[in-house]
């Protein structure tokens, strides 16, 4: 009989980002007894390498910033493939979520009157990004992180335990989403892992589960993402009976370092950018102005002169050309590379050091300067930086309910942040990724207490996890140790993170696609013999061999989904079906777990409201819908 | 591949029980540590425990002692040591050892939930708080910091000395004291709790834990002695002391 540890609680939280730090504060503060479960220590989730800021139309610094705007330019950089709803409730609640944060003692940059400072980012109109120089991923986890203590000491004074309301479950690991019942009363009643210390199984008994477990970067070759990120809430979800949304959307972000080797992919912020910072090719030409897309033509600058301008005078000059959203600056980038015009170690130039002084440069973007310097060698204010396109974020993701969270077609799992899909459309703009994170976790924790009060009030009995069903977690959990002799786990990652990156990465064909399914295949069978060394008490191998599983149907969705999409748009470029196809605009691709094998189906993009499509000229929807939708709009009296 | 280089890596667990294992591994131009590491991981001992994330200097995970000194492995490249050095890479010695390079940190955190939690004024609401970019500068030099426990690791008063853990938090607890402390709209007073609660007053400033720290934030002349002069302004002031005494009775001094 394996021991097991047991708990129960009303919301199991799977994550500890922002997404995740965020739900579990909200269901604690709603009364609901709270787990936080995370792969890592706390306060070290993916969270902490976000570096430009959060982005939210306080008008702090531009009056003319609304909701309205902010949700514009969300479904523009998605290229209008976004959930309307989710865009808009993104653009409306991120002030408060970000004044929030502040209220809980987070300390953003200032403007001189004393607010919060905002800098402008790639895709955004107006200054919107708050920031604390070039770390605010970091002051937005250890805010969240601090909350939740305060809250611990809340918990401590009636209790005499920090830990009797919220706790947080660190270096644990969730293998498994348990259900309970059949058919249509089949929902979730707990969740399933071990302990990375000591090895030793856990058991989470709760009618809830918020999935908060980020993205899927591990399992491309050069990524900005770090081990943690392995699709695990994308697969739970899957393996639930849930479906993901989009999975094809990949964004690789134009400039990660692309030398030394070992920090290739490694991120550079866009800030640079947004502060002033221009990229040229070999040639020493300012290369963005070739590459403005139609649909772009009107927001960005056509000169140099114009383009610098705007730094200053913003009303009267249009933006730079390296603000682009990150899908068209990453594929120009490539095309500079391939044209032959690229830096010596295949990226392209970066730099500030011309365009502003050193002392700015080091105040503005300390971490990038430090970054440079301690890892390969380069001032930043001296010299120019080589930057290349790096695995950054997943578009795609858990199909949710926009204002709940809720996944589609589990009864009781939520999820929120990069694992969850839709918000971003086709392609995330930057800085709008922390403020999903926060708007979307509250309203997961919100979506979870308010299933919880319906299930009781309804005098229902919480599900209860089948012994059966705990068995087969056990099993699973424990197969890498069955065999001694059998493939290294470290082995098969690099594998598939070759195959993804070579035959499924920034430009895609359908011949590659099919036969990056073959070697899927072939991966699937080298996982399943997999064999790990040691024993059970913190073996990373072990944790890779079990992670594994979840990168592998996770990278399967993204090859089927990939091939199935006969378009280019946003994070998704095929070769051999260039441009984007307003047919494809009004396309989901759902990918579900029909019988063990990744299902690709089309579904209807949900159609927006009348008040949110009238924010656009007719003019600016003719580029991306169909003869026909644009027929049916019903465009006020008057209006373009 | 790159040259051959000798790494001694502890390998022990929890219970104390170890030694360290000799590596010859490929080393590649460009390289940290870290790198160094896990192709070890990958090649030679796939259960070799370690604990890392972003791999960029910036979540503060891969905390190790490399040739005795306590440093993150993934910002201390290879070009730093000699061709012929044998590297040593030892687990953090403050703290106790769960697995090879992976140490228990669990008193950090617990040490950090004592600190009272930021507390603004009653009835100020989210969106109406003004500072000055001046104001909030100091605070937010504190708050750079990643969480890598170099600091706590290094410090003496815990380092050589176990019984001290009871009474004295470190300069990572401390410094999120002196953070609140200077934060423009923080309402509560904790500098009597630093001194006496916290410990602040082992702390003889010598400053390792600032050379410690891969941010680079000065721990020891930013936080901790302006901590000091605030308690002594609170503690030995006739008029505060009368006033303390008065108000309250008991005295631990």
């Amino acid at each position: 009989m394996t021991d097991i540890e047991r708990y129960t609680y009303d919301v199991v939280v799977i994550g500890a980002g922002g997404a995740g730090l965020r739900a579990a504060i909200e269901s604690r503060e709603q009364g609901k007894s709270t787990a936080v479960i995370s792969k890592s220590l706390l306060g070290k989730a993916h969270t902490v390498m976000a570096e430009g800021g959060i982005a939210a139309s306080m008008a702090n610094v531009n009056s003319k910033d609304n909701w309205q705007v902010h949700f514009c330019d969300t479904m523009r950089g998605g290229k209008f493939l976004n959930h309307y709803r989710m865009a808009e409730l993104h653009a409306k609640e991120a002030p408060q979520r970000v004044w929030e944060l502040e209220s809980w003692g987070a300390l953003f940059d200032r403007t001189p009157e004393g607010k919060i400072s905002q800098r402008n980012f790639g895709g955004h109109e107006y200054p919107r990004l708050a920031h604390v120089g070039d770390r605010t991923g970091l002051e937005l986890i250890r805010t969240l992180q601090q909350k939740i203590v305060g809250l611990q000491q809340e918990d401590k004074k009636i209790s005499d335990d920090y830990e009797s309301r919220l706790r947080v479950f660190a270096e644990c690991t969730i293998t498994d989403i348990l259900l309970a019942g059949e058919g249509e009363d089949r929902r979730v009643a707990g969740a399933f892992g071990y302990w990375r210390d000591t090895g030793k199984f856990v058991l989470f008994e709760a009618p809830t589960v918020i999935i908060a477990t980020g993205g899927i970067g591990r399992s491309f070759k050069v990524s900005s993402n770090s081990w943690e990120y392995t699709g695990d809430g994308h697969a739970l979800a899957l393996r639930s009976g849930g479906s993901l949304v989009n999975m094809e959307f990949i964004q690789f972000h134009p400039t990660g370092m692309v030398w030394p080797p070992s920090v290739k992919g490694l991120l550079v912020t866009e800030s640079v950018r947004g502060d002033g910072g221009v990229l040229t090719n070999s040639e020493g030409r300012r290369f963005m102005f070739d590459y403005i897309p139609d649909v772009f033509k009107e927001q960005y600058a056509k000169t140099e002169e114009e383009a610098d301008g705007w730094y200053t005078d913003p009303e009267n000059n249009k933006r730079p050309p390296e603000l682009l959203p990150r899908d068209e600056v990453s594929r120009s980038i490539m095309a500079e590379v391939k044209a032959g015009r690229g830096s010596p170690h295949g990226g392209v130039f970066l730099d500030v050091s011309q365009r502003l002084p050193a002392e700015t440069i080091k105040e503005k973007l300390p971490s990038m300067w430090h970054q440079f310097k301690e890892l390969a060698d380069v001032d930043i204010t001296l010299e120019s930086m080589e930057v290349g396109p790096t695995c950054h974020y997943v578009m795609g993701g858990v199909e949710v309910d926009p204002d709940t969270a809720a996944a589609d077609g589990v009864p009781g799992l939520f999820c929120a942040g990069e694992a969850a899909g839709g918000l971003h459309g086709s392609n995330r703009l930057g800085g709008n990724s922390l403020s999903d994170l926060l708007v979307f976790g509250r309203r997961a924790g919100i979506g979870a207490v308010d299933y919880l009060n319906e299930l009781d009030e309804a005098g229902a009995i919480r599900p209860s996890v089948s012994e059966q069903e705990l068995d087969a977690a056990v099993a699973v959990a424990l197969a890498p140790f069955s065999q001694t002799e059998g493939e290294n786990p470290y082995t098969v990652q690099q594998d598939l993170q070759e195959v993804m990156a070579d035959l499924v990465g920034i430009i895609r064909t359908g011949d590659e696609m099919r036969s990056a399914l073959d070697r899927l295949a072939e991966l699937r069978e080298r996982v399943a013999n997999v064999a790990v060394m040691g024993g059970r008490e913190y073996n990373p191998g072990w944790h890779l061999a079990l992670d594994l599983h979840h990168q592998m149907l996770v990278s399967e969705c993204v090859a089927k989904s990939a091939l199935a999409r006969e378009e280019s748009r946003g994070g998704h470029t095929r070769n051999d079906f260039q441009g984007m196809d307003p047919n494809w605009r009004k396309v989901n691709l759902i990918c579900r777990l029909v019988s063990d094998e990744v299902d690709v189906t089309k579904q209807d993009l949900p159609w927006m409201s009348d008040e949110l499509i009238s924010l656009f000229q007719v003019s600016e929807l003719s580029k991306y819908m169909t003869e026909i939708e644009l027929s049916q709009l019903r465009v006020p009296e008057g209006a373009v | 591949m790159g040259l051959k280089r000798n790494f001694r890596v502890w390998r022990g667990n929890s219970e104390g029980e170890g030694a360290l294992a000799d590596y010859e591994v490929d080393v590649l131009e460009g390289e940290v540590v870290l790198d160094v590491i896990f192709r070890i991981q990958a090649t030679q001992a796939t259960d070799l425990a370690v604990r890392w994330n972003c791999k960029a200097g910036k979540c503060g995970s891969c905390s190790v002692e490399i040739n005795g000194k306590p440093t993150l492995m993934c910002m201390t490249r290879m070009n730093t040591f000699e061709e012929n050095e044998t590297i040593t890479v030892t687990p953090l010695r403050t703290f106790p050892v769960t697995r090879d390079l992976v140490t228990d940190v669990s008193f950090n955190y617990a040490k950090a939930r004592e600190v009272p939690a930021f507390t603004p004024p009653v009835g100020l609401e989210p969106g109406d708080y003004r500072m000055s970019q001046e104001d909030v500068s100091r605070s937010q030099e504190f708050r750079k910091c990643i969480e890598c426990f170099l600091c706590q690791d290094t410090c003496h008063v815990i380092r050589d000395h176990e019984e001290n853990k009871t009474n004295f938090a470190g300069p990572r607890v401390l410094m999120r004291v002196a953070e609140l402390e200077m934060h423009p709209l923080d309402t509560l007073d904790r500098t009597r709790m630093a001194q006496e609660e916290l410990g602040l007053g082992y702390c003889n400033i010598t400053k390792c834990c600032t050379e410690s720290c891969p941010e680079h934030i000065k721990i020891t002349d930013n936080a901790l002695i302006p901590l000091k002069e605030r308690v002594v302004d609170v503690k030995y002031d006739p008029v505060k002391w009368l006033g303390n005494k008065i108000r309250v009775r008991s005295s631990k001094d």
